[in-house]
């Protein structure tokens, strides 16, 4: 049986984790590596590398840290950060990244997704998106969810499977960093939508929070960055409480 | 031991080729034919469509050398695929190793590509006792026949192993599945 991912989300910076990490036991917590071999140990089923290097010059640090995870780490990773060309994604899948996500470029040029997919197959393209209600309708939000587009969440998804994505990556902005639980409603819409996985991602906050995005929708995964990166939740622990519920776990 | 994987264009080699070093192999990257065939262990890898795959292995030749291969050989996920007789993406031709057998797109309901961890059913052969996860991601599945030597369930139960003399075969990623999958692959180096 096909089981549920837990997904450590990494935000990188320059080849560094940004926002912090608080664990013992880590010689350099600020390298993605040592963290990523960690999670890898106690259980993740797969990682995000987010780049959020502002400057394209230094863009290169995220090519060498691709490699150096490719090296050292045995389960699939996804990266993400400011890919725009079928090149960019090249250069990252060639160095051991498994699938390339997008977000903000794909809404600005939805035939990316095209030629990511034409060129790698779709089950390389992951499509990122920040949403919210505006108005009682959820719409979708580029540039770290500060610019508000004309799409709607599920016009969009719709629109990013059918041009080529192979899974689709949804945060809740009104949900993220609240860790009061994902965004349950929106969330099953989007798993009602398309026929690809989709990876819940915006709000958790407790081991209750993962309990309840898979048993209330259909998400195949759900992803959490600070409540992993600061020891709040263990994933040992969760996935053996997700077992103990019935969820279907690694 | 020497191991080649074989280098045909065909997707992303450097996850393989790391999973191998880090079991301390040497390993080279390769599309020469003498080099493949005096390796101790070859991998036929794969990653995209199945047409362009089969266009560069005819064109190089290679199409005609590893069914020819004595070593043994290890097709991993569309390597598998291309190593039966036919499939169902772009109607082509494979390299028939595994005689008879043909591959289809998987038809029912459940989301496609078949992505992520499933556990192995039914093991024998190499990969006998082994019913741990592993990672899987495609949209085409080689049915049960003969040469299955793992089976997983997605949908309808698929083949997520094959075995024939010294030709090994996985529908999963062993190089992406944690610590079975390292395990896997130190069973086809002592194969």
């Amino acid at each position: 049986m096909l089981k549920k991912r837990i997904i450590p989300c990494l935000d990188i910076k320059e080849g560094r984790t940004v926002k912090g990490v608080n664990f013992e036991g880590l010689r350099d917590a600020g390298d993605p590596v040592e963290l990523a071999k960690l999670y890898s140990e106690e259980g993740a089923d797969e990682l995000v590398f987010l780049d959020i290097t502002a400057t394209i010059e230094k863009r290169d640090t995220l090519v060498e840290l691709v490699k150096r995870v490719a090296e050292q780490v045995n389960i699939p990773f996804t990266v993400g950060g400011g890919i725009r060309s079928v090149e960019n994604a090249y250069r990252l899948l060639k160095h051991g990244a498994d699938k390339i996500s997008v977000n903000s470029s794909a809404v600005k040029r939805p035939e990316l997704l095209n030629e990511l997919s034409a060129q790698f197959g779709n089950q390389c393209v992951v499509l990122a998106l920040d949403a919210r209600p505006v108005n009682g309708v959820w719409k979708v939000f580029v540039n770290g969810g500060k610019v508000e587009t004309e799409l709607n969440l599920l016009d969009w998804v719709k629109e990013g499977v059918e041009r080529g994505a192979g899974e689709i990556l949804f945060t809740s902005m009104d949900h993220d960093g609240t860790k009061n639980g994902f965004a349950l409603e929106a969330l099953e819409a989007v798993c009602q939508a398309v026929n690809v996985p989709v990876i819940a991602s915006g709000g958790c906050g407790s081991v209750g929070h993962f309990i309840d995005v898979f048993q209330k929708t259909h998400v195949d995964a759900a992803l959490a960055a600070s409540v992993f990166h600061f020891g709040e939740i263990e994933i040992l622990e969760l996935k053996q409480t997700l077992k103990k519920h019935n969820i279907t776990i690694r | 031991m020497k191991l080649v994987i074989i280098d045909y264009g065909a997707g992303n080699v450097f996850s393989v080729k790391s999973a191998f070093e880090r079991l301390g192999i040497e390993v080279s990257i390769s599309s020469n034919k003498e080099e493949i065939m005096s390796a101790d262990r070859v991998v036929f890898p794969g990653v995209g469509h199945a047409s362009a795959a089969m266009e560069k292995l005819r064109t190089t030749g290679l199409d005609k050398l590893i069914p020819h291969l004595t070593k043994p050989v290890l097709g991993v996920c569309l390597g598998m695929q291309l190593m039966c007789d036919l499939t169902e993406e772009g109607n082509e031709k494979g390299l028939g190793i595994f005689e008879g057998v043909k591959v289809n797109r998987f038809a029912h309901e459940l989301n496609i590509p078949h992505m992520g961890w499933n556990n192995l059913l039914d093991s024998s052969g190499f990969l006998e006792y082994i019913s741990e996860d592993v990672y899987f991601v495609h949209s085409y599945f080689v049915p049960i026949s003969s040469y299955t030597i793992a089976s997983c369930h997605y949908g309808i139960e698929f083949s997520a192993a094959l075995q024939k003399n010294n030709f090994y075969a996985c529908q999963f990623h062993p190089e992406k599945s944690g610590k079975v999958g390292e395990e896997i692959l130190n069973r086809f180096l002592n194969a």
